[in-house]
C-alpha cells in the first residue's frame, strides 16, 4: 500500500450562479488546484468526479469525458453517483487507485449546479437520493426525511430545537472569514427558531442552502512527491465507505446511522489511530441533526449525547473537539457531488495552515471527513494528517 | 404528474392494501419485506414467504411538510408519517386528521390524487 498525498486543492466560490454551468464550475475548480500545485496536467492519469443530479439539472449524463475536457486533461474519466456521498466517493476512488499502485497522479473533486431549477425543482431533484416508491411517492423530501429523523432524535433522546440551533449559529460563525461559503453571515439561536418552517421541526435555517459550486483535489503518490519535488504536506491515511437501507423506514434504527459508523471505523483502521488522536472533524451536517448524528456515528459521542455538544461550546472553534470549522454544509453551502471533495479541500488547508480558521487548530496533525449519501444510506469518511 | 405507469410488484401491493388484504415478504432471518423484492435486503435469502400484512400500526414519527416538490405542491402543507406496523415501518401521508403524535394507532389505505397522479399510501388514525 503506498502513501497518498494531497498537492493541490481549489474550490469555486460556493453559493448561487445559476446561470453557470456545470463544466465552468468545475473548470474553474481545477484552475485553483493547479495553481495550488507545480503538477502539469499532461501527468494526471485519471479523473474521478462525483455529480448527483447533472441528468436532471442539465440534461447532462456521461459527465466523466465532459469534465476532464473541461479540466483540460486527457485521461479515464468517471462520474460517481451516491447522492450527497458522490463527492466522497469520488475521492476515495481516487485514494485508492493511488494506494494500490495503479497510479500516481489523480485528479478528484466533483459539482453540482442547483439553482437554475428553483426552489421546488431543486427539492424534487434531491428527492431522488429517497426511495421512489416508498418515499417520494408519498411527498417526502429531503427535509421531510431529516424532520422524521429529527422528531424522532428528540423523542429518544430528549433535547429541543434550540440545542440543534445552536449547531446552525456555531457553523455560521465559523464561515465567518470564509470567501468560499456561501453564507458570511452571523445568525441566532432565534433567527433559527423564527425562520419559515420547510418540513417541520426543519425551519430554513437548520437546512443547508441550494448552493453551486465544485472543488478538486489533486493527489499524488509519496514517491511522485520526492521524485518531483512536490510540497504535498498533508496525506489522506485513512479512508472508508459504508451503506445502510436507502428507506428511512427500513432502518433498524430511525435515529442511528451505521453507515457512517462503518464507514469511520474502516477509515480509523487503515489510518492505525484513535478516535482520541483526531484534533478537528468536517462532518456532514445537511441538517442540523445530520451534524448531531455524524458525530454519534463516528463515536465522538455516546448516541444520545450529541445534542447538547453544539450549545456546550465543544464543538465550537476554541472547544474540545473542533468540528465545521469551515462553516459546514450549512454555512460553506451544499453544491452535492462537490462538497465530499470540498471537505477535503478545507481539511487540507485547515491542517496546512493556510485556511482563514487555521490559526484556531495551529497545532492540529489529525483530522477526519464526513460525507454522507441521502438520510445516510451511504457514508464516506477520510483521514488527513499532516507532516509539517 | 404521474411518472410511472406500472410498477410490478408495488402496484400489487397497494392494491393488496385497498382490499384490506395487503401482504408482505418474510426471511426466517426475521426480517419483513416489500416487494418487488428476489431476496431478503438483509441476509440475501431467496427463502421469503408472502406474509398477511397488518392494516394497523403505530407512528413512529411524523413531519408536516411545507415546501415540497412541483407535483405535491397543491397538498401543502401535508403530513408524512413512518408507522410500526410490526413486521415492517411504512411511510404514508396523514389523512383525514389534522394532527397527529408519536404513538398513535393509525390505519393504512391508498388514495387516489386524480387521473394525473400516482395513487399513494396514507395512514388514518384509527378508532
Amino acid at each position: 500500500m503506498r502513501t497518498v498525498r494531497v498537492a493541490g486543492v481549489g474550490m469555486t466560490e460556493f453559493g448561487e450562479r445559476p446561470s453557470v454551468t456545470g463544466r465552468a464550475l468545475f473548470s474553474e475548480a481545477v484552475s485553483r488546484a493547479f495553481a495550488d500545485t507545480s503538477i502539469p496536467r499532461e501527468d494526471v492519469e485519471a479523473v474521478h468526479y462525483g455529480n448527483f443530479m447533472g441528468e436532471l439539472a442539465e440534461h447532462q449524463g456521461h459527465q466523466g469525458p465532459l469534465m476532464a475536457e473541461a479540466a483540460g486533461v486527457t485521461a479515464p474519466a468517471t462520474r460517481y453517483e451516491s447522492a450527497c456521498a458522490s463527492g466522497g466517493v469520488a475521492v476515495k476512488t481516487a485514494v485508492d487507485q493511488i494506494r494500490h499502485g495503479d497510479a500516481d497522479v489523480v485528479l478528484a473533486g466533483g459539482a453540482e449546479r442547483m439553482n437554475n431549477l428553483g426552489t421546488a425543482g431543486a427539492t424534487d431533484a434531491l428527492s431522488i437520493a429517497a426511495d421512489d416508491l416508498w418515499e417520494v411517492k408519498v411527498g417526502m423530501t429531503f427535509p421531510g426525511a431529516y424532520a422524521l429523523m429529527t422528531r424522532a432524535y428528540l423523542d429518544e433522546f430528549g433535547g429541543t430545537r434550540e440545542d440543534l440551533a445552536h449547531v446552525a449559529v456555531k457553523n455560521h460563525e465559523h464561515a465567518l472569514p470564509n470567501d468560499h461559503a456561501h453564507f458570511q453571515r452571523q445568525i441566532d439561536v432565534d433567527d433559527v427558531i423564527e425562520a419559515p418552517t420547510v418540513s417541520d421541526p426543519i425551519g430554513l435555517y437548520e437546512a443547508s442552502p441550494i448552493t453551486d459550486g465544485a472543488a478538486v483535489v489533486l493527489l499524488v503518490s509519496d514517491e511522485y512527491a520526492s521524485k518531483n519535488g512536490v510540497q504535498a504536506g498533508v496525506r489522506v491515511s485513512g479512508s472508508g465507505q459504508g451503506s445502510d437501507n436507502i428507506a428511512l423506514h427500513d432502518r433498524e434504527s430511525l435515529v442511528r446511522t451505521p453507515a457512517t459508523r462503518r464507514a469511520g471505523q474502516r477509515a480509523l483502521s487503515h489510518a492505525e489511530i484513535d478516535r482520541e488522536d483526531v484534533d478537528l472533524v468536517e462532518v456532514h451536517d445537511c441538517f442540523t441533526i445530520a451534524e448531531v448524528l455524524a458525530l454519534e456515528g463516528l463515536g465522538f459521542y455516546d448516541t444520545g449525547e450529541a445534542i447538547s455538544a453544539a450549545v456546550g461550546g465543544e464543538t465550537w472553534m476554541d472547544g474540545e473537539l473542533p468540528v465545521n470549522l469551515s462553516g459546514g454544509l450549512k454555512a460553506k453551502g451544499h453544491p452535492v457531488g462537490a462538497t465530499g471533495a470540498s471537505q477535503i479541500v478545507e481539511m487540507t488547508r485547515l491542517l496546512r495552515g493556510d485556511h482563514p480558521r487555521s490559526d484556531a487548530v495551529s497545532a492540529a496533525t489529525t483530522g477526519i471527513t464526513h460525507n454522507a449519501g441521502g438520510t445516510v444510506a451511504s457514508a464516506v469518511v477520510h483521514v488527513l494528517e499532516y507532516d509539517p | 404528474m404521474k411518472r410511472n405507469s406500472t410498477n410490478s410488484g408495488y402496484d400489487e401491493f397497494l392494491d393488496g392494501v385497498e382490499a384490506g388484504s395487503a401482504t408482505y415478504l418474510r426471511c426466517d432471518c426475521g426480517r419483513g419485506a416489500l416487494p418487488p423484492r428476489d431476496v431478503c435486503p438483509d441476509c440475501g435469502s431467496g427463502e421469503l414467504a408472502e406474509e398477511s400484512l397488518p392494516q394497523t400500526g403505530t407512528v413512529e414519527t411524523h413531519t408536516t411538510t411545507h415546501v415540497s416538490s412541483p407535483s405535491f405542491q397543491r397538498d401543502t402543507p401535508y403530513t408524512v408519517l413512518i408507522v410500526d406496523l410490526g413486521p415492517l415501518r411504512l411511510s404514508g401521508q396523514l389523512q383525514d386528521a389534522e394532527n397527529i403524535s408519536i404513538g398513535d394507532e393509525v390505519s393504512v389505505d391508498v388514495v387516489s390524487r386524480g387521473d394525473d397522479e400516482d395513487r399513494i399510501l396514507v395512514f388514518r388514525p384509527a378508532d
